[in-house]
C-alpha cells in the first residue's frame, strides 16, 4: 500500500505565537515563537532543534492546527489552511502529529484496533467493514507489529512504550497524510528502542514521500535523520542550513555551545569555554520572559562574543555563514543555504570581533 | 569554606564493596530485578552504571543504600563500607546488617545520594533553607542555628548558587539550580560516596555539561566516590573512570570505561554503544538493540540476552555464562561465552569490537530470531 497522496509543501512564514502573562490588568506579551519561516518538502526531513522553552513544540501544535498562530501563514501547496472545520478536517487527513507521549497519547480504555479505526473512518478512507480490518491490519504490519492480529484487541498497558508509539505512528499515517510532524518522538522511550523509532519514520517517509518535521532537542539525532536543521533560540531561529553543515561548522555560538555541551562517544573536540556561556545566573537571567520586544541577539548575555552591537541591535539575518564551502550541497542532498543570525558574520563587519574569532567546532 | 577533606593519599582504596546481592520484588510473581551483583568502588573514582529501564540499575542503587522499601527484599549479599576517610575510624562495616539508630547515622552521613527526578524530590512548601537546614539538623543537632544557617549558605555557593537564593523555593528555581540544590543537600554531610541516580536526563544539554563539570569539580575538591546511573551511555563514556553494564538484573560487562567505548566484550554493550549516532562522525546505520529483555520472573537459565544477540550460538542456551576475566579485555569482567575459549574456539567475532565499524556491519544482519538455534560464528565467517 501507498498512503501517499502526491507531492506536498508545506509552507511556513512568519510564524508568531505570542502568549499573555501575568493578570488581565497587567498584560504582559510572551513571544514564545519569534517570526519562524521554513517549508517542508515530500521525501525530505527537517529538523527542529532546540532546548526546552525554545518554541519548538509551539511551532509543532500551530503546524498541527491544535494552537492558533498570533500572525503568520501555513500553506499546503499553496493554499493558506482555511478557518472552517471541513477546511481543518481536510488540512488534518494531510498533517499528522505523533505526539511525544505514548503513555498518554493513546487512551486506556480502548483498543489498538480502536485508534485506528476511528481515524480511517473519521477521514473517509474507507468505507466498508472488510476493508476497514484489511487496512487496519496493513497499518499495523507497516510499523512492523507483527502478527498483527495479536495487536488488534490488546490495550495500551499491555504495550511496551516501543510498541505504543508504533501504534500512534501507524494512528498518524491512518489517514494516508503527507506531512508528518513528530514532536520528541523517541525522548520518553528507553535508549535501546530510540533507534528503531527514528528508522522506522525514516522508513516511512522514504515509502509514502513523506514531508518530515523531526522536532527534537538531540543534536546527533537531528544530524543524522535529517536533511535540514534549524537551531531555535527563545523562539526564534539563530542558525539554519543542511545538517551536517550546522553541526560540523556551526557558524551561531549558540548551535556551538549546544554541539559542544552534547555527549559524543567518537567525537574529540575543543570546548567552547563554558565559563563565560553557560554560566547559571546568566542562564538564569536569559531564561526570565522580558516582554515582547526584544532589542538586540537573545543570546547576548549568555554570548562569549557579544559586543556592544549585539546588545543594542537585532542581529540581521539572514546572514550566510562565511565559510568555505559552507553552502555547498553534500552527497547529493537537496542544499540548504547555510545561515546564522548572529553579529559575527555581519558583511560589513560591524562585530569588532569578528577577525579573531575562531569558532570552535 | 576550608578544604581539607581531599585526601591524596587515600585515594584508590575501596571504600565500598558489594558482593553476590540479590534483590527480589516479591508479588503474585517474585521478580528478581537484581541478581548476583558484585562491584568494587574506590576512593575518588566514578563508576557508571548504564542499562535500559528495568536492567535494576535504580534497583541496585537502592539496595547498596538500604532504601528498599517492601515489596523489594534484599535476598541476599552483603555490602561492606570501610571507613577509612579522612574523618573515619578505618573500620569496616556491613551496611545490611545495619539497623534503627546506627542505620540513621550511617546514611547520608557515609553514602548520600542525589534522586531519579531532583525537579519533584524538593518539597514544594518550603524554602531551600529549611531543606537543607532540615538535613543538618538531624545529623548534627549540636549546631546552633547560626552555624547552621551560615553552612546552608557555604553550600549553596559551593554548587554556583548564590546564597540569596536561600529563601527561594523550589518553583522559582530553575530545573538545573533545583538539581544543584540536591547536590547540596547530598554533600551536605561531606560523604564518602554519593549515588546518582539518572541525576541530569530531565536537564536540556547545555545545563547537563554545566552540573557534569561541577560534579567532577566538587569530586576533586573533596574526593567522594561517585555511583553514576544513567541509560546514557555515551555520557558515561566521557565522565567515568570505570563502567559497568547492567542487563536483566545482571552486571553483564564491567571495565575501564576507555575499554569499555573501543573494545566492547559484550554483545549488549555494542549494542547499547549503537543506540548513540555520533555527533560528528560520519553517518552510519545504527539499529540500537531490537528486542525486549527477558522477564524478570522467569528464573535465569541461559544467557538474557540470547534472543537479542547477534552472534548467538548453541551453548548461550544451556548455561547462563559467568562473568569472567578476559586475559585480552585488561582490567574487567564479561559474561558471554563468545570469550570462553572452550566453548567457542574460534572467539570473538571482529565485528564485536570497535563501535566504529564500516556502514553495513552494524545493522546489517538481522537479530537471530528466537528460533535459530544451530547458527555459529563460523558459519558467519
Amino acid at each position: 500500500m501507498t498512503g501517499g497522496r502526491g507531492a506536498a509543501q508545506l509552507e511556513v512564514r512568519g510564524l508568531v505565537k505570542e502568549y499573555n502573562l501575568g493578570s488581565t490588568l497587567r498584560r504582559q506579551p510572551f513571544r514564545a515563537v519569534d517570526d519562524v519561516s521554513f517549508t517542508l518538502t515530500s521525501g525530505q526531513t527537517v529538523a527542529l532543534v532546540g532546548e526546552s522553552g525554545s518554541g519548538k513544540s509551539t511551532i509543532a501544535r500551530m503546524l498541527a492546527r491544535l494552537t492558533r498562530p498570533t500572525a503568520g501563514t501555513i500553506a499546503l501547496d499553496g493554499t493558506p489552511v482555511g478557518q472552517r472545520a471541513a477546511a481543518v478536517r481536510r488540512y488534518r487527513g494531510d498533517v499528522q502529529m505523533v505526539f511525544q507521549d505514548p503513555f498518554s497519547s493513546l487512551n486506556p480504555s480502548h483498543t489498538v484496533g480502536y485508534h485506528l479505526r476511528r481515524p480511517l473512518r473519521l477521514h473517509g478512507v474507507v468505507h466498508d467493514r472488510a476493508s476497514e480490518r484489511a487496512e487496519v491490519l496493513a497499518l499495523l504490519r507497516r510499523v512492523s507489529l507483527n502478527p498483527a492480529e495479536q495487536y488488534l484487541h490488546k490495550y495500551p498497558y499491555e504495550l511496551s512504550g516501543g510498541q505504543r508509539q508504533r501504534v500512534a505512528i501507524a494512528r498518524a499515517l491512518a489517514p494516508r497524510p503527507r506531512v508528518l510532524l513528530a514532536d520528541e518522538p523517541v525522548s520518553m522511550l528507553d535508549v535501546s528502542i530510540r533507534l528503531e523509532i527514528l528508522n522506522l519514520i525514516d522508513r516511512l517517509k522514504s515509502e509514502d514521500d513523506l514531508a518530515v518535521l523531526y522536532i527534537t532537542h538531540d543534536l546527533a539525532t537531528a544530524r543524522h535523520f535529517s536533511t535540514e536543521l534549524l537551531v531555535l533560540y527563545r523562539g526564534a531561529v539563530v542558525e539554519r542550513g543542511g545538517s551536517d553543515e550546522v553541526i560540523l561548522e556551526p557558524a551561531h555560538p549558540y548551535t556551538s555551545l549546544l554541539a559542544s555541551a552534547a555527549p559524543d562517544p567518537l567525537g574529540r573536540r575543543e570546548l567552547v569555554p563554558l565559563d563565560v556561556v553557560g554560566s547559571t545566573e546568566a542562564a538564569e537571567a536569559a531564561r526570565r520572559p522580558t516582554g515582547g520586544a526584544v532589542t538586540g541577539c537573545r543570546f547576548a548575555p549568555r554570548c562569549p562574543y557579544a559586543a556592544e552591537i549585539c546588545a543594542q541591535d537585532p542581529p540581521p539575518f539572514p546572514v550566510p555563514a562565511d565559510q568555505p564551502g559552507g553552502t555547498m550541497p553534500a552527497d547529493g542532498r537537496r542544499p540548504g543555504i547555510h545561515l546564522a543570525r548572529c553579529w559575527l558574520h555581519d558583511p560589513e563587519g560591524r562585530h569588532p570581533g569578528r577577525s579573531s574569532v575562531a569558532m570552535s567546532r | 569554606m576550608t578544604v581539607d577533606l581531599a585526601a591524596p593519599g587515600q585515594a584508590g582504596s575501596l571504600v565500598l564493596s558489594a558482593s553476590d546481592i540479590n534483590v527480589v520484588y516479591h508479588g503474585s510473581r517474585p521478580t528478581w530485578a537484581v541478581r548476583d551483583v558484585s562491584l568494587d568502588l574506590r576512593r575518588g573514582e566514578v563508576l557508571g552504571l548504564a542499562g535500559e529501564s528495568g536492567c535494576g540499575k535504580s534497583t541496585l542503587a537502592y539496595a547498596l543504600t538500604r532504601l528498599l522499601r517492601p515489596p523489594g527484599d534484599l535476598t541476599s549479599g552483603q555490602v561492606l563500607f570501610h571507613d577509612t576517610g579522612p574523618d573515619g575510624d578505618g573500620s569496616t562495616v556491613d551496611i545490611t546488617t545495619l539497623a534503627g539508630e546506627q542505620l540513621r547515622q550511617f546514611r547520608w552521613r557515609k553514602v548520600a545520594m542525589v534522586f531519579q527526578g531532583a525537579m519533584n524530590a524538593l518539597n514544594p512548601v518550603l524554602t531551600v533553607r529549611r531543606q537543607l537546614a532540615d538535613t543538618l539538623a538531624a545529623h548534627l543537632p549540636g549546631q546552633s542555628r547560626d552555624e547552621r544557617d551560615e553552612r546552608c549558605a557555604e553550600l549553596l555557593e559551593l554548587v554556583g548558587i548564590d546564597r540569596s537564593r536561600l529563601r527561594a523555593y523550589p518553583h522559582q528555581l530553575s530545573g538545573g539550580m533545583r538539581q544543584r540544590v540536591m547536590i547540596a543537600m547530598a554533600l551536605a554531610l561531606r560523604p564518602d560516596v554519593v549515588i546518582m541516580d539518572e541525576p541530569t536526563t530531565a536537564l536540556d544539554v547545555v545545563v547537563q555539561r554545566d552540573i557534569l563539570r561541577e560534579i567532577d569539580r566538587l569530586r576533586q575538591q573533596f574526593g567522594f566516590a561517585v555511583v553514576f546511573i544513567t541509560h546514557d551511555l555515551s555520557l558515561l563514556l566521557e565522565i567515568s573512570d570505570r563502567i559497568a553494564i547492567m542487563y536483566a538484573g545482571r552486571v553483564v560487562e564491567h571495565g575501564p570505561a576507555r575499554r569499555i567505548g573501543s573494545e566492547p566484550g559484550h554483545p549488549y554493550t555494542a549494542g547499547l554503544l549503537n543506540c548513540f549516532p555520533s555527533l560528528r562522525g560520519p553517518r552510519r546505520d545504527l539499529r540500537g538493540v531490537p528486542g525486549n529483555p527477558p522477564d524478570l520472573a522467569e528464573p535465569l537459565v541461559r544467557c538474557g540476552f540470547t534472543d537479542r544477540c547477534r552472534h548467538v550460538f548453541a551453548d548461550c542456551r544451556e548455561i547462563v555464562p559467568p562473568l569472567s576475566e578476559v586475559d585480552y579485555l585488561p582490567g574487567g569482567a564479561v559474561a558471554c561465552l563468545l570469550h570462553d575459549g572452550h566453548r567457542h574456539p574460534a572467539g570473538p567475532p571482529p565485528e564485536l569490537h570497535g563501535i566504529d565499524r564500516p556502514p553495513g556491519t552494524v545493522g546489517g544482519a538481522p537479530a537471530a530470531p528466537a528460533g535459530d538455534t544451530g547458527r555459529t560464528i563460523g558459519e558467519r565467517a
